[in-house]
């Protein structure tokens, strides 16, 4: 009997530990991919890596700036058109579960979220490069826009139909009008959700480099015009990296590394958001 | 009756097919405090609903019949004005997770866009939270979220703000259902000092309750009200079968 009991205990101690252990695993990818990428890039970064822009082949030195700045406006005008659209079909999916519509939209977020990059970006480039006739950030923006949705739409719509509908109620029977219940009550409570699945999203987008190769295309000077070519650190590390010279994947294992610092504290502020945020119904 | 409030006629309540209610007669006297009691899924939280409108908002209620306010027909009137007329205190309080307990109370005029002077604020949440004999608890830390008061507080935060926009009919679903026995009493205490100002009916499961508490009782069974009478008659000398079958406890 005793033995059969202690049995069970190592069974026990066995499973637990080997949960442990594949969770530990997990999380190896990361540390080696962090360590390595900041090993590589780390020799790069100084103060003139931020402000100067690349050097031509053969010269030392140079800096990222254009990708900086246009990484900066291609997220940010993203960002723009995706987020208040995406709220706006998450609050729509949550307040409509039961319409046939919201079935079918829901349906279509999920397919839209399984589309690959790529064929996003040569979407946008027939349907918005080709007729105006040249590479533009703005549809760059477009295709990142597009990416950004479905996670947007989700997150917003998961954390509505969290409220409990007497809250909602409480607001009706004051009086208060229904646009008024959702725009001043529903929404606030909300915002915390949708602010992280804003962020998430963004941290998501930031370091994506199909959907812009036929869309922003790139740029090695400093450009503000969204109708123009513009550069990104996921286009500026694509070029780069790829290209022969010493310099140059110096150069891609710096801006790799500021890339995924950038992503690493997107997901932070995140966290402490969400955790700030929170609210108790 | 002469000093009805609230005049209910031939009222029908639907959820799609099914019908919640049927033919419901009632008179409700004002400044009294009405019972309404039966068996779960008898109506009277749907008639409750009904009375503030609520009803309609799930997908497929409907209602046939007419009800008056005074001599407003509820129908017809504003759906914003009939709403600020009867206030509604919900089974479990729903305080505004978002907002302090000053926000609280004054949300029917701010969420309505009313303004007001930083003084009628103050005046219309210490009165509010008077009456809701909350005051003296929450009057140090105003500017709290109100989720952080205990269930009982809450629900009486939740009775200010709807006492804050001077209903004339206040509807109470179930509200001490979720309250333990010593904020339950202070509530009912509460509705024995409000009924000198508005007109209460609240539904509860607890025959005690509405015994203690209520002048009139009315009984709903099935969708029907079998019997609206004084409290006191209809417990102590019930006129119909059921009635009688479900106060001494027989069914229910």
């Amino acid at each position: 009997m005793d033995k059969l009991i202690k049995i069970r205990f190592y069974k026990d101690r066995l499973f637990k530990g080997g949960i442990i252990l594949l969770t530990v695993l997990s999380t190896v990818p990361l540390l080696l991919i962090l360590f390595y990428i900041i090993k590589q890039g780390i020799s790069s970064i100084n103060w003139d890596f931020f402000i100067n822009l690349p050097k031509p082949v053969g010269e030392k030195g140079g800096g990222i700036v254009n990708a900086l700045i246009g990484s900066g406006i291609i997220v940010s005008c993203a960002s723009l058109m995706a987020i208040p659209f995406g709220a706006l079909v998450g609050l729509y999916l949550s307040e409509y579960k039961r319409d046939k519509l919201a079935y079918w939209v829901g349906l279509s977020v999920d397919v839209l979220q399984g589309i690959p990059s790529i064929v996003l970006g040569i979407i946008i480039y027939l349907w918005v490069v080709k007729p105006t006739g040249h590479f533009s950030s703005l549809s760059g923006s477009i295709a990142l826009a597009i990416m950004m949705l479905p996670p947007i739409v989700k997150s917003t719509e998961e954390t509505l139909k969290l409220i409990p509908g007497t809250i909602k109620e409480a607001s009706l029977a004051l009086g208060v009008p229904y646009y008024k219940t959702i725009l001043r009550v529903i929404l606030p409570m909300g915002l915390s959700g949708i602010l992280s699945g804003s962020l998430l999203s963004i941290s998501r987008v930031a370091g994506e480099t199909a959907p812009l190769l036929f869309t922003a295309f790139g740029n090695p000077f400093i450009n503000t015009n969204i109708l123009k070519p513009m550069s990104s650190l996921p286009l500026l590390i694509f070029n780069y990296a790829g290209s022969a010279y010493e310099d140059w994947h110096k150069l891609a294992w710096g801006a790799s590394f500021v890339l995924i610092m950038m992503i690493l504290f997107l997901n932070i502020v995140t966290k402490i958001l969400e955790r700030r945020w929170k609210i108790q119904f | 009756m002469e000093n009805s409030i609230l005049k209910v006629e031939h009222l029908n309540a639907f959820f799609g097919e099914a019908r919640i209610l049927s033919d419901i007669n009632l008179e409700i006297p004002v400044n009294q405090i009405i019972a309404l009691m039966g068996p779960s899924g008898c109506g009277k939280t749907t008639f409750l609903r009904c009375i503030n409108r609520l009803h309609e908002l799930t997908p497929g209620a409907r209602t046939e019949g007419n009800i008056y306010l005074f001599k407003d027909d509820i129908y017809r009137m504003n759906l914003i004005v009939l709403r600020r007329k009867i206030g509604m205190v919900f089974q479990r309080p729903n305080p505004f997770p978002t907002m302090s307990i000053f926000e609280n109370v004054i949300s029917g005029y701010t969420l309505n866009g009313i303004s007001l002077s930083k003084l009628q604020k103050e005046e219309i949440v210490e009165d509010s939270l008077r009456k809701a004999s909350l005051w003296t608890e929450v009057k140090d830390n105003l500017h709290k979220k109100g989720t952080f008061l205990s269930g009982g507080q809450q629900q009486r935060l939740c009775i200010a703000r709807s006492l804050s926009m001077k209903p004339d009919i206040i509807l109470f679903d179930e509200p001490t259902s979720s309250l333990d026995p010593i904020s339950s009493n202070k509530i009912e205490e509460l509705l024995l000092n409000l009924k000198k100002d508005y007109t209460i009916i609240i539904v509860t499961h607890n025959l005690q309750q509405a015994a203690r508490t209520s002048d009139y009782t009315a009984f709903f069974y099935l969708g029907e009200l079998i019997e609206f009478n004084k409290t006191q008659l209809l417990f102590s000398n019930p006129a119909k079968r059921q009635t009688e079958d479900y106060i001494s406890g027989r069914f229910g």
